[in-house]
């Protein structure tokens, strides 16, 4: 019961939450939002080229990520990194990839199809005039692409790309399974070392509703001002 | 690489005496499919009258349902698991947090239960969504017949709403059956779960996973079939749903 609540575990484990277990978290969203948007336009783009091929292994690909649970990729991804570094580098044996960076790669491949499908909305929503316009200017197609649709694109999609962000902030929650101490894993230290599952938990889902709401209530605001220029 | 495949590892029998690999696999399928459903009903419960409540016109109504999406989208869901299953027994009067600790099959309820609430806040927001989008003259014109509130929204807006938001209730039911993969760290082992503990047990890591992928796969075909299907056999002539 609250009686035998216990704040000072809380006050305890402040620096190791957030100078260990925020700052992992916000790393990795932050490197897998930027990661996985670059990843994403080039998947968006390989979808609207107009070559077959091209489009249809983008789409598959896409596909195919959104259709496994992340807990799934997440241990996909751990596996084969070490065997994929191997190859890459002709090692002789699977090199060890450390915690952080196993899930960047996995978090920047999988929200790669997310971003992606946010992008082809975007660049399918620039009037066609554009790229004309930008033709009979001269430019090539990657000048036309480069200044004139994804600055517009990007710009358009921006409330979108920052609410996926906010979802991707939430599901680096799930590295867990890996035993990684981000912010949840640290909580979960302190929580089964000292017994005060209650208490950290508790705590845990209050800073991140605290964050994601903050969050979401700033694109919210930015939503309604960019359409107020537009 | 030098991995050691062995694809035979389906059919050996696993060391918990319950049949192959195959079955153990396939036994995780089916508590994936079962907490899957049972959390989609929940989650159409909840959403479609949180849903209904945030496009009533009382302001009461209106901030429940506000508050309710806001509280379930704004903590990982992941999060939400752990405050059922390990926070809500301890915070409960004593005797019924020792029953809900001895609740057998815990993670199973939790998790159809956690995920069920979780989805049920996308669900309201779709369903609110369909509801706005629907002309306002349909409204008005409930009324107009004589239609109390609830009649009106049973019979004139609902069968509407619910038409025009199918295709994205598909990918959130999606999600509801990937989303139960999460409950593998409350001990929940499905899909995944077994997958996982294939790996443990036979050290064939991406045999184990192939197989858990495939069949989310499946699932995942099947539901978009099935849906497809339902969508075409409720579309109502002359509407852009409809055909």
């Amino acid at each position: 019961m609250l009686g035998s609540f216990d704040f000072d575990v809380i006050r305890r484990s402040l620096p190791y939450l957030f100078y260990e277990g925020m700052t992992f978290t916000l790393t990795l969203t932050a490197l897998a939002a930027l990661g996985g948007l670059i990843f994403g336009t080039a998947i968006a783009l390989m979808r609207l080229s107009g070559y077959k091929t091209l489009g249809r292994i983008a789409g598959l690909y896409v596909d195919f990520m959104r259709s496994l649970p992340l807990v799934l990729v997440i241990f996909w991804f751990y596996f084969l990194v070490p065997y994929i570094g191997q190859w890459l580098t002709g090692a002789s044996r699977p090199i060890s990839v450390g915690a952080f960076a196993s899930s960047l790669i996995t978090f920047i491949m999988f929200e790669a199809a997310y971003f992606s499908e946010i992008m082809r909305a975007g660049i399918q929503s620039i009037s066609r005039g554009q790229p004309a316009a930008a033709s009979a200017l001269g430019l090539s197609y990657a000048q036309t692409m480069r200044y004139v649709v994804l600055p517009q694109a990007f710009r358009n999609m921006l409330p979108v790309l920052l609410t996926q962000t906010i979802v991707l902030f939430q599901d680096t929650s799930l590295v867990y399974v890996l035993s990684i101490p981000d912010f949840l894993g640290a909580a979960s230290k302190v929580a089964q070392r000292d017994g005060r599952l209650v208490e950290m938990y508790l705590f845990a889902a209050v800073v991140y509703f605290t964050i994601s709401c903050i969050a979401s209530f700033g694109v919210r605001r930015l939503q309604s001002r960019i359409a107020i220029i537009r | 690489m030098n991995y050691h495949w062995n694809w035979g590892i389906f059919f050996e029998p696993n060391p918990m005496g319950t049949g192959t690999y195959l079955d153990m696999l396939l036994s995780g399928l089916v508590l994936t499919i079962k907490t899957a459903l049972l959390a989609w009903v929940i989650a159409l419960i909840f959403g479609s009258i949180v849903g209904v409540m945030r496009t009533l016109p009382s302001r009461g109504a209106y901030w429940f349902g506000f508050c309710w999406v806001e509280f379930f989208r704004n903590m990982p869901l992941l999060v939400q698991l752990f405050l059922w299953f390990f926070v809500l027994p301890e915070l409960l009067p004593k005797a019924a947090g020792l029953w809900l600790k001895q609740l057998p099959n815990a993670p199973f309820w939790t998790a159809a239960i956690g995920v069920g609430l979780f989805m049920s806040a996308r669900v309201a927001v779709q369903l609110q969504a369909g509801i706005s989008s629907l002309p306002r003259g349909q409204k008005m014109a409930a009324t107009a017949l004589g239609l109390t509130t609830v009649q009106g929204y049973r019979y004139v807006l609902l069968p509407m709403a619910f038409r025009i938001i199918l295709p994205p209730l598909t990918s959130e039911f999606l999600n509801t059956i990937k989303n139960t993969a999460v409950a593998i760290t409350i001990g929940l082992i499905e899909l995944t779960g077994q997958a996982r503990s294939m790996q443990e047990f036979s050290f064939q890591v991406f045999e184990a996973f192939t197989a858990a992928t495939i069949l989310y796969l499946l699932v995942n075909a099947v539901v978009v079939t099935a849906m497809r299907f339902l969508e075409r056999y409720v579309a109502i002539p002359g509407y852009i749903t409809g055909k």
